[in-house]
């Protein structure tokens, strides 16, 4: 009848916890990348119907603000060579809010644009060999095969920074916070239809030639 | 029996018993954070940087095309290539693809799929536009073009 003196408790070793840990944090950190997909959006146009013939161009050519690339990556906007692509965007801007012959419609977007915005019209715009209005006002973009695909994303850079710029002043906010916005709250949702209204992000890409290979 | 005992021998030693508890957080964080990644690329992926980039709406509509030089010359030529889901493939394959990734998806989402175009900086507008007409064909019309942020105003 020996006493069993109490067994002493056994104390599972957790000094190996930490090695344990730290091969699963490496395998985590090996296998994994933090996503941050972000890029330029773009619609493109609607399938080419093999029945219907191709839609015929009616708009006037003040309307079409032409871009064209070659396979040199040389520029010709509007029949002038361009040298420097950051201009692009300036130059955008003004052909999209020139209003050289406003409608209705156009007129109300003018009435609805802040100061700065008035006169950056007044001063730059109201041009008669410029766009009718931002209604009218389509920019073509024709790029060839041979082009590089940097001047191809430089050009829309620019392109969808003009109408950035324009959206995010009518909406009086910053560019960077416009292009953040977070269209799911709906009082985010409200602001961008209205900074959109009546100016359309017409932006046409037209098919490519292949002359420069 | 010396008066004096054993010098009781003083060792300050940090307590480690809260290291677990650091690399568990740790853990948890990288986790939470990341995505693991399931395709291996095959091309070069030198993206380029533009300034008017906007984030994805909803990850799970969005399907990946990389185009690029591969990287493996011998094997495959210096040729850019169109790569889909760890295969190289055609762009008349492209219509193809779309389908399979569309019926992954919700018939109500199907139209709002979003195809993230991630091409090399390299690559000529060719085989860019061989792959856009494949995908107007194939109603996937919305594009995103991979792009790295870079601030305004350089």
């Amino acid at each position: 009848m020996a006493r069993k003196k109490n067994r002493p408790t056994t104390e599972v070793n957790s000094g190996s916890m930490a090695d344990i840990a730290f091969l699963l944090l490496i395998f985590f950190l090996v296998t994994t990348t933090i996503a941050n997909d972000k890029g330029i959006a773009m619609l493109l146009p609607p399938k080419p119907d093999p029945n219907e013939p191709p839609p015929e161009v009616t708009k006037n050519d003040r309307n079409i603000f032409k871009i064209l690339a070659n396979s040199q990556d040389r520029l010709l906007v509007e029949d002038e060579p361009l040298q420097d692509v950051t201009e692009l965007k300036d130059m955008v801007k003004e052909f999209v809010i020139n209003f050289g012959n406003p409608d209705e419609d156009d007129i109300a977007v003018y009435n609805s644009f802040p100061s700065t915005l008035k006169s950056f019209v007044n001063s730059r715009g109201k041009r008669p060999d410029s766009s009718d209005g931002p209604g009218e006002a389509v920019v073509s973009f024709k790029a060839d095969r041979g082009t590089s695909y940097e001047l191809y994303i430089q050009i829309l850079d620019q392109v969808n920074g003009a109408y950035n710029e324009i959206y995010a002043e009518r909406a009086d906010i910053e560019v960077d916070e416009w292009r953040l916005l977070d269209r799911k709250k709906p009082e985010n949702k409200e602001l961008y239809t209205k900074a959109r209204k009546g100016i359309p992000r017409a932006i046409s890409i037209a098919e490519p030639n292949k002359i420069g290979g | 029996m010396s008066k004096f005992g054993k010098k009781s021998s003083t060792s300050q030693e940090i307590p480690t018993a809260a290291l677990p508890d650091i690399i568990f957080m740790l853990l948890f964080f990288f986790m939470v954070t990341t995505v693991m990644r399931e395709v291996e690329l095959m091309v070069q992926q030198n993206l380029p940087k533009a300034i008017q980039l906007q984030k994805i709406e909803r990850k799970s509509l969005v399907s990946y095309i990389y185009i690029g030089e591969p990287k493996k010359k011998e094997l495959f030529g210096a040729e850019p290539k169109i790569q889909v889901n760890d295969v190289f493939v055609e762009a008349k394959d492209i219509v193809r693809f779309v389908n399979q990734e569309k019926d992954k998806l919700d018939e109500v989402l199907r139209d709002q799929i979003t195809m993230s175009l991630k091409v090399d900086i390299d690559t000529k507008m060719g085989i860019v536009t061989d792959v856009q007409q494949e995908l107007r064909e194939a109603n996937a019309r919305k594009l995103l073009y991979s792009s790295r942020q870079i601030a305004e105003n350089l």
